[in-house]
């Protein structure tokens, strides 16, 4: 049995010939976090996991858990298990077959077998169904084996590539609550792969949002969201307004901000912001209004070109005389016909200052 | 850091291992035997026993003598006509079956197919025999209906040869070209329909062009499978115009010339290894996927 | 006028009919004069009687070259599908340098006719002093068979399945386990198709047991041998009995694989 424990990535990369899947990948997880990768296809958020698994190695960089070094230890003997994206369920034995499989290795006898399995398969809610053959299964009860047979073994740190890909929307709302609920019954650290921005908010502790082979920001969700770090961030976690420009100078605590629709000014990290840098500030747009509130600055004067009722707000596009799109969220009685022109409010602290030119 | 490569060494060490087994029967019971025929098809027999000089002069001997080089032409001759005569055969047999009987019969009608090809395969050449000797089924219909007036001779010539491996050949050939055509997706032939082709134009457009690999696939393996037979050849054809594994046999048997049956059978394989390169090229100009 | 329709209908009822009588046709002439009651295999039909198999039944040297076919069969084809699935675990699982090469030797036997593969055991085995035997013909068979075991094994090596097997090894099993516990199971029905093509293949071949065998023969050779006499009833009386015997055995496998397919729905 082993106890929950950290992991930490130092420096990890891979290289298929000359595609580059992971670089450089850094990342300290405390013992029992949700850990979300977050990323489009491609991102190399599986590539990452089946490195943690023990499945590819890593072309270079250390992998620990509970500070041991496991860069070269095979996944058999690794203290992390598995819950692959298609289940990879043994078709050829019983429920209880499969999930008793990592203690039958182990040379664990029938009758304990017997009773880790039924009590891991009460785990997941499938209690009884231990002789069932796996083709006579749903897809959310697959779903439930898989997470069964790797918890039964009862690794340090539980790997989860998309679980939630091959189920509907309904059934994956549901899997997504009962298994936060599971990672918090049985203390272990979870780190679970999606593509799907909703799920990794709704779970994770850590939120690791990777874009081509790199980790674009790393966080609590909500601070991830709030204060993305990259642009990328701000893109893939949610929408965003992003208004482009150059940093003028420091001012203080403050940086100002020099684009095509004026100057703002917003508070500034220490690292970020040298003078001429081209930055974008970056503003979400459920904290876009059209009435200003005290100590609200103005964004931008602009054209609503298109506006969408989506049931609880509207979902305003509109233009500035610069050029730059906007995105509002607006009560639907507060809602701008298309063409009116509009002003838009937001509080200082909401514009969020993002490095970089734009890609 | 040079842990990955000692794990794709000793996973290399172990594939091998699993592998090892079959790679030594392989080269202790085919290749070796290979190397060891062409060894001999370089010496010659003499009245005594063998001269172990390397000279290729069996292999000028086949070329030069009008009897074995005969032999290499009927082997073409009958291998070429087999497969022509199969496809001829086994397509109409295959689209029938594809898209002319109902869906839920078609595995009935295979098996049917398929079934009386569990006899032995020398049983089955002899019942041809029965069936085109002088006075049999085939001859006696012929006589009863006032069609000839004494027995036709087939059996005991090549048109019987020709006739024995078309009956199992127009099988294979059916049975491939039923799966290619069961793999072709019906809405195809629909849009062709739909597009104002009539029947015989989105045959001709569509079916025919998509059923081209397993046509090649069947015809590859008629003509490799026939020319390489003795059994049927030996049965049905007779001796009198010997196909090359006869007059392989014959050297074999007859005259106890090892280094010429040698010589004859790297020639043998020298025309299937032809006919491989062949139907690698035809198939490799298919479109891919 | 008839209907187009019915008329296209009839042209190819027409086709299969013809195709099915060609067919049929030698099976039937076989089973129908193996009960003739005369000499002569040959219309007319006399009339039924089991004479003829009474004196089969009755040939020793018919019924053990039967017994002899059946245990070079399922030595041969034991031994090729064994060691078709090993070669295409370790390459399919493996990265082997030179797979590519040892799949092509692998396969190379197919291309290269019964004959060719028999007259080379023959010299080679002359060569060595080893004396022609049932077990030199089992290993012709085993040559012949070797590779499509491989490829059927092959085939059953997907990334479905290596996934399975990656899930074995994540938790746990060595990989010892991981060939018995899960690449075994898995492949299990294809190898045992694999076995029965096998199986099916060196009891019906001729040409390499002809060659490698001199007073212990297999069945097509008894047969062979039996063509001598000409048309003979009591040859067709064989053959009827080989094809009775071949599809029952097929008719078991059938099953047998019916049956598993249904479980593991």
């Amino acid at each position: 049995m082993t106890l929950p424990q950290s992991l930490a990535l130092h420096g990890v990369g891979k290289r298929f010939g000359a595609a580059t899947a992971v670089a450089d990948a850094s990342l300290e997880v405390p013992a029992g976090s949700y850990v979300v990768l977050l990323g489009p296809s491609g991102s190399g958020k599986t590539t990452l996991l089946s490195i943690i698994g023990g499945f590819t190695a890593p072309s270079e960089g250390r992998i620990l858990i509970g500070g041991a070094d496991v860069t070269a230890m095979p996944p058999a003997q690794r203290p992390t298990a598995t819950v692959f994206q298609d289940y990879a369920l043994f078709p050829h034995l019983s429920v209880a077959g499969n999930v008793g499989f990592g203690l039958a290795v182990r040379g664990v006898r029938k009758a304990e077998r017997r009773l880790r399995a039924e009590a891991a398969l009460d785990l997941v809610g499938l209690a009884g169904f231990g002789d069932r053959m796996i083709a006579a299964l749903s897809g959310g009860q697959r779903q439930r084996v898989a997470l069964a047979r790797s918890l039964v073994v009862e690794p340090a740190i539980l790997l989860l590539d998309e679980p939630l890909g091959a189920l509907d929307l309904h059934l994956r709302r549901q899997m997504q609550d009962e298994l936060k609920a599971l990672q918090l019954a049985t203390g272990r650290s979870f780190v679970h792969v999606t593509h799907d921005q909703e799920e990794a908010m709704a779970l994770a502790d850590i939120v690791v949002v990777m874009n081509r082979g790199r980790i674009e920001d790393a966080g609590p969700p909500a601070r991830v969201y709030a204060r993305p770090a990259t642009r990328f961030a701000a893109g893939f976690m949610g929408e965003s307004t992003l208004i482009e420009g150059t940093v003028r100078g420091r001012d203080g605590e403050r940086l100002a901000v020099t684009t095509a629709d004026g100057e703002f000014r917003l508070a500034a990290d220490a690292h970020t912001g040298a003078a001429g840098a081209a930055v974008a500030v970056a503003i979400r747009p459920e904290r876009l209004r059209l009435a200003p509130r005290p100590g609200d600055v103005t964004v931008a004067t602009a054209t609503v070109s298109e506006t969408v009722f989506q049931g609880g707000f509207v979902r305003v596009k509109a233009r500035s005389e610069a050029g730059t799109l906007l995105l509002a969220k607006v009560p639907p009685e507060e809602a701008p016909a298309a063409g009116a022109r509009i002003t838009l409010f937001a509080a200082a602290g909401d514009l969020v200052l993002i490095p970089g030119d734009p890609a | 850091m040079d842990t990955g490569e000692r794990a794709s060494r000793t996973d290399a060490v172990r594939g091998a291992a699993w592998a090892a087994p079959a790679v030594l029967v392989t080269a202790a019971f085919f290749l070796l035997p290979l190397a060891v025929m062409a060894l001999w098809s370089l010496w010659t027999r003499t009245a005594g026993g063998v001269d172990r000089t390397l000279t290729l002069a069996n292999y000028a001997r086949f070329f030069g003598e009008s009897a074995l080089v005969a032999a290499l032409f009927n082997s073409l001759e009958t291998a070429a006509l087999v497969t022509v005569v199969s496809l001829v055969v086994g397509y109409p047999v295959a689209y029938a079956l594809a898209f002319h009987v109902p869906a839920r019969w078609q595995r009935l009608a295979l098996v049917l197919a398929i079934l009386p090809f569990w006899t032995s395969y020398v049983v089955r050449s002899y019942a041809w025999l029965l069936v085109l000797a002088p006075n049999g089924v085939v001859n006696q219909t012929l006589i009863g209906l006032g069609l000839t007036e004494g027995p036709v001779r087939i059996a005991y010539t090549m048109t019987a040869t020709v006739l024995g491996f078309t009956h199992f050949f127009a099988m294979l050939v059916a049975l491939t070209v039923y799966a290619g055509l069961k793999r072709i997706n019906p809405r195809l032939l629909l849009a062709a329909r739909d597009l104002g082709a009539g029947a015989v134009s989105t045959f001709l457009r569509v079916t025919l062009p998509l059923s081209v690999p397993a046509i090649a696939t069947s015809a590859f393996l008629t003509f490799v499978l026939a020319i390489g037979d003795y059994i049927t050849p030996q049965i049905l054809g007779g001796n009198t115009s010997l196909v090359l594994p006869q007059a392989i046999l014959f050297q074999i048997g007859r005259r106890g010339d090892v280094p010429m049956a040698s010589a004859m059978s790297l020639v043998l394989m020298a025309v299937i290894l032809v006919a491989c390169l062949v139907a690698l090229r035809a198939t490799r100009t298919e479109p891919a996927r | 006028m008839m209907p187009r329709r019915l008329a296209r209908a009839l042209g190819w009822a027409a086709v299969l009919g013809g195709f099915y009588v060609f067919v049929y046709l030698p099976v039937a002439v076989l089973v129908l004069f193996s009960f003739q009651d005369g000499r002569l295999p040959v219309p007319p039909f006399n009339g039924p009687t089991l004479a003829w198999y009474g004196k089969v039944l009755g040939n020793g040297r018919l019924l053990e070259a039967a017994w002899n076919s059946v245990v070079v069969g399922v030595g041969s084809s034991m031994v090729a599908t064994l060691l078709g699935f090993l070669a295409a675990y370790g390459l399919a699982r493996h990265r082997v340098p030179g797979r590519r090469l040892i799949h092509a030797a692998l396969v190379l036997p197919l291309t290269v006719s019964y004959l060719v593969i028999g007259l080379g055991l023959l010299v080679t085995f002359n060569a060595a002093g080893l004396p022609k035997s049932l077990l030199a013909v089992a290993i012709g068979h085993l040559v012949i068979n070797l590779p499509l075991c491989f490829l059927v094994a092959a085939a059953q090596m997907g990334p479905a399945e290596a996934r399975l097997e990656q899930a074995a090894r994540d938790l746990g099993a060595s990989e010892w386990q991981v060939l018995t516990r899960v690449a075994l199971p898995l492949a299990l029905p294809s190898l045992f198709a694999a076995f029965c093509l096998s199986f099916t293949l060196s009891w019906d071949e001729f040409v390499i047991a002809f060659l490698l065998t001199n007073f212990d023969v297999t069945l097509p050779v008894v047969i062979w041998s039996m063509l001598r006499t000409g048309l003979n009833p009591e040859t067709n009386a064989a053959g009827t009995l080989v094809f009775a015997v071949s599809l029952l055995l097929v008719a078991g496998a059938e099953l047998v694989l019916a049956r598993r397919g249904r479980a593991a729905r």
